[in-house]
């Protein structure tokens, strides 16, 4: 043994400086963008995260909902703190903490003693049950598993328990939001539907969408319009709520007599159909009224085409306040346009985000460049470019699918632009590449506040907007020399 | 040493109730689970009667990750110069990049690798297994970033249930990469805890890594190495510094910007130094049985315990160390008094709750204290009954006691002893600040740091006395 191990033991070694330069230059060469390209396994820092952090930010966002992870209890701790770094908030959720033997034996008991504890120490209207990885690899049976813990009386009957298989091998966590609503309004609205009848209220599914500003926008435009609304699922007041000097458990979210009711609206709308798809199909075939599905409105065009649709919709005409505040709106992109038209950007996030954004930044004259989404379809890289196409401003501008950050990290360094917009995780690639990054998305983990600053509706506009010129206005005064320094910009 | 003065309104009875009070307002079944790992601090005895290390108690909302968070984010992560493979599906390597702060030299995709690597399984893995997308990916791995000195494998949950072989896998790519492959097969549902992945990563690094490489130079008689400091806001970079100012050389660190190649030749140095020992102490015991390497642990947490520390690292040395030792103790006892000028008189007095990992609790109740404030409660997260044991006579008579705490039986003990500060994590930050209870988060330094060391306390003061005396916590209350 001894012998055979001083055979084979190596030297500590330092890699040479000149080795390291070139390997520097190499990774930011054309040669290595091709190499980086080629790859099929690996995948480095991706831009999405797994099912059930996206079924946890539906699960939230309910009334007296304590979502509920059933499976490994790590998960539950990543999803937990995900929220609670993006929001800086509270982000209860408890698990069920399968174990090895309940890799044996399944996860029923877990189940069991979980909602009996759960219910008991928290005190929920309702508990949304999803999954990790283990218990969908050994196939439990999630149906049987809650009829049993109703029939054997580890919970009561009227606690309403609705569950989403979320395997994060499948999907992203989008495909988490959808199934985790999908069953949540299965569930509410069973039995809820009335022939005839219609409460007149809009439904609005705004997606996976952690700014909290965006929600209340919503809100705050049917209000200005007077239109009655269900938002589902409402994440703003659970996300978002005040120190007063005394902790909620439950802060906020959708009434779950709101959400039973919206099976009777006169409308339901999406704003993230690719966050819904499932959701959507099935309201299609099970709501009343009107369905639709309109992008998120980013940007003047789209905000118009969201106000113009509720106000045909609910013939309701379009409020003074809403005409003056695009007026604004126009006022200060008009204003502001110098300092952003021809810069070129790349994008990278969930697909109803980066069609927004895309919209927003060909209204101001900018140029997208590279545009990435880290896991979605081809339909969606064909809405890209078709959004791409429509604007002479698009030209030029690749859409990329099924990549990930490093990929985008070699695009930023052989084609370079301006600036990305994404979130945190870009932070990478955009300090190789010198550029800004402008935080719109999820998770925000190193800045505070732009939670709450909406990005959608006219407000929205504005706020981009302030936030990209100003920051390539800073970049030219920190940096210019002496000479070119001045007063004015 | 003496026992820690009485903290006045704790008493044994006092806490107890408010134990008792709290498991009646639980199931019975939970209640009872949950009761031997509550206790009232008893300084004296021999062995801390509270349990630990048993699996959570399923729906109490318990704070615990899993063990190949222990693996990922504690031991393997932080080295700097190896690509970390978070083998399975998407989710666990997004969450565990880049949310522990522990830093590291090096260009970022050059010569450190501060990332995410991942396999991102889908179904087809699932269903066909996942050992050949797991070659190839090495292989792309290493021909993309060819400065790594290894690569290391770190299992989720699916792979350990559709019985891949990653151990397999990785000793062929061994070879024919001629670089370290150290499969670690941590799948989340192993064990109670993150512990378990500390301990199964330790087993790792005896079987894969440990003594396959030795130091270019001569081994001398100061070479240590410095264990279980993960370099969290830069901690390795406060204390290592003030282990080399009394003569020593550091020859590795495990593993905060650690380098792979010297935590291999580790089993060549003179003495190991441990700081957190829950995580570590495995391989410290492994190269005591084989190598004959004396071990011992230290506390840089606060000017009492570094100088504890220093005088007691002295002994395993000459006379030449020891002198250092007293010089550097000298040197830095006029500065740390200006710090306790500054900021003991406004902390004097207060008290604090902690729930931390495994180390931290007992660990910085020295620092408190150098600041003047009593700790009421502490208790960790995935600690075992030696954590316990060497945390019962760090603590006052009656203080209480938790392991593996639920929300629930948290918020009941901080609104009764309502301290002045709650040092835990993220999860629990929020809980207490909406409450209007100071909080520093204590497994990153609240985006502080580093905490370790001399220059670590000048922050560590600054910042609980920021936390305790923002006036932000006075606006709380609205007056209408």
């Amino acid at each position: 043994m001894s012998t055979e191990a001083a055979v084979t033991l190596k030297k500590v070694t330092e890699h040479s400086p000149e080795e390291i330069e070139r390997v520097k230059n190499w990774i930011n060469s054309e040669e290595y963008k091709e190499k980086n390209f080629e790859r099929t396994a690996l995948v480095v820092n991706p831009a999405h995260a797994c099912q059930p952090l996206g079924a946890q930010m539906v699960a939230s966002s309910f009334e007296g909902a304590l979502p509920f992870v059933h499976g490994s209890q790590g998960c539950a701790s990543y999803f937990r703190s995900t929220f609670n770094r993006h929001y800086r908030e509270p982000a209860a959720a408890t698990s069920d903490a399968m174990t090895e033997d309940g890799a044996v034996f399944g996860g029923q008991n877990n189940l069991f003693e979980g909602l009996a504890n759960a219910y008991a120490l928290y005190k929920p209207k309702m508990i949304p049950v999803y999954t990790t990885c283990m218990p969908e690899v050994i196939g439990d049976d999630l149906n049987a598993f809650i009829k049993n813990a109703k029939l054997q009386g580890h919970i009561p009957e009227d606690v309403v328990i609705p569950y989403a298989n979320t395997p994060s091998f499948k999907g992203t966590h989008i495909m988490g939001y959808d199934s985790m609503l999908l069953s949540i309004l299965q569930e509410l609205t069973a039995g809820q539907s009335v022939e005839g009848k219609c409460t007149g209220k809009l439904n609005i599914i705004p997606g996976f969408d952690g700014n909290v500003g965006n929600l209340r926008e919503y809100k705050r435009i049917c209000e200005l319009m007077g239109i009655p609304y269900t938002l589902l699922a409402d994440a703003s007041d659970v996300f978002d709520s005040g120190c007063d000097g005394e902790y909620k458990l439950y802060p906020g979210g959708t009434k779950l007599k709101d959400a039973a009711e919206s099976i009777n609206g006169k409308a339901t709308l999406t704003l993230q159909k690719y966050a819904t798809t499932q959701t959507m199909k099935w309201i299609e075939a099970e709501y009343t009224g009107d369905k639709l599905e309109l992008p998120m409105p980013f940007g003047v065009k789209k905000t118009d085409e969201l106000i113009l649709k509720l106000s045909k919709m609910f013939d309701k005409p379009v409020p003074a306040l809403l005409k003056k505040e695009r007026a604004l709106a126009v006022d200060a992109m008009t204003d502001g346009h110098q300092y952003v038209h021809g810069k070129k950007f790349a994008v990278v996030g969930d697909p109803d985000y980066l069609l927004g954004i895309v919209s927003f930044l060909l209204e101001m004259g900018a140029r997208p460049w590279h545009v990435l989404c880290s896991r979605t379809t081809k339909k969606f890289q064909k809405e890209m470019d078709a959004l791409l196409a429509s604007s002479p401003f698009g030209a030029g501008c690749t859409c990329y699918i099924n990549k990930d950050l490093w990929h985008m990290r070699s695009l930023l360094v052989t084609d370079p632009v301006d600036a990305i917009i994404g979130d945190t995780h870009a932070k990478w690639a955009a300090r190789d590449a010198k550029i800004p990054l402008f935080r719109i998305g999820f998770p925000i983990i190193d800045r505070i506040n732009l939670h709450r600053s909406p990005v959608v509706g006219y407000q929205g506009a504005i706020n981009m907007l302030t936030m990209i010129a100003n920051k390539f206005i800073d970049i030219k005064d920190e940096t210019c020399e002496d000479q070119w320094f001045e007063m004015m910009r | 040493m003496a026992e820690r003065k009485p903290i006045e309104g704790i008493t044994i009875e006092k806490t107890e109730k408010l134990i008792a009070d709290t498991l009646a307002e639980m199931p019975e079944k939970a209640a009872k689970k949950r009761k031997p790992h509550l206790g009232a601090n008893e300084p004296s005895v021999s062995s801390c009667a509270v349990k630990s290390n048993k699996k959570v108690v399923p729906g109490v909302m318990s704070q615990r990750g899993c063990a190949y968070a222990g693996a990922k984010g504690v031991v393997w992560g932080p080295i700097r110069d190896m690509v970390h493979v978070s083998h399975g599906p998407i989710g666990c390597g997004v969450y565990s990049w880049g949310t522990r702060r522990n830093l590291m030299h090096g260009i970022p995709g050059v010569t450190s690798f501060p990332m995410d690597f991942t396999s991102d399984f889908q179904e087809r893995d699932i269903v066909y297994g996942g050992d050949k997308k797991l070659e190839t990916l090495l292989r792309e791995a290493n021909e993309l970033f060819p400065l790594n000195k290894g690569l290391s494998v770190l299992s989720e949950c699916p792979v350990g249930l559709i019985g891949d072989d990653i151990n397999a896998v990785a000793k062929k790519m061994e070879k024919e990469l001629d670089k370290l492959v150290v499969p670690c097969n941590c799948e989340g549902f192993r064990g109670v805890s993150q512990s378990l992945g500390h301990h199964i990563s330790n087993d790792s690094i005896r079987d894969h890594v440990i003594g396959k490489y030795e130091f270019a130079e001569e081994v001398g008689p100061y070479d240590v190495a410095l264990i279980g400091d993960y370099n969290i806001g830069g901690d390795v970079w406060a204390a290592k510094p003030i282990l080399e100012e009394i003569g020593l050389t550091v020859k590795s660190v495990w593993t905060g910007d650690g380098e792979i190649e010297k935590i291999a030749a580790t089993n060549k140095v003179k003495l190991n130094l441990i700081h957190c020992y829950r995580s570590m102490n495995y391989m410290c015991k492994v190269m005591e049985e084989k190598w004959n390497i004396p071990w011992l642990e230290y506390n840089f947490f606060g000017p009492t315990k570094i100088e504890e520390s220093l005088r007691a690292i002295g002994k395993q040395f000459d006379d030449k160390i020891r002198k250092n030792v007293e010089k550097v103790i000298k040197k830095y006892r006029k500065e740390m008094d200006d710090v306790l000028a500054e900021y003991r008189p406004r902390l004097e007095g207060k008290t604090a709750m902690l729930f931390v990992g495994g180390l931290r609790p007992r660990h910085t109740i020295g620092a408190y204290e150098d600041l003047g404030i009593q700790i009421t409660g502490a208790g960790y997260e995935f600690a075992h009954q030696d954590d316990y044991d060497r945390t019962a006579p760090e603590m006052a008579k009656g203080a209480l006691i938790y392991d593996d705490v639920s929300e629930f039986e948290l918020e009941k003990f901080v609104e009764e002893l309502k301290p002045d500060l709650v040092g835990s994590g993220i999860k629990e930050k929020y809980v207490f600040q909406k409450a209007g209870i100071p909080f520093r988060q204590m497994h990153s330094w609240d985006y502080s740091g580093p905490y370790h060391g001399y220059e670590g306390f000048k922050i560590f003061a600054r910042d609980i006395d920021m936390a305790i005396n923002s006036p932000t916590w006075g606006l709380v209350k609205s007056p209408f």
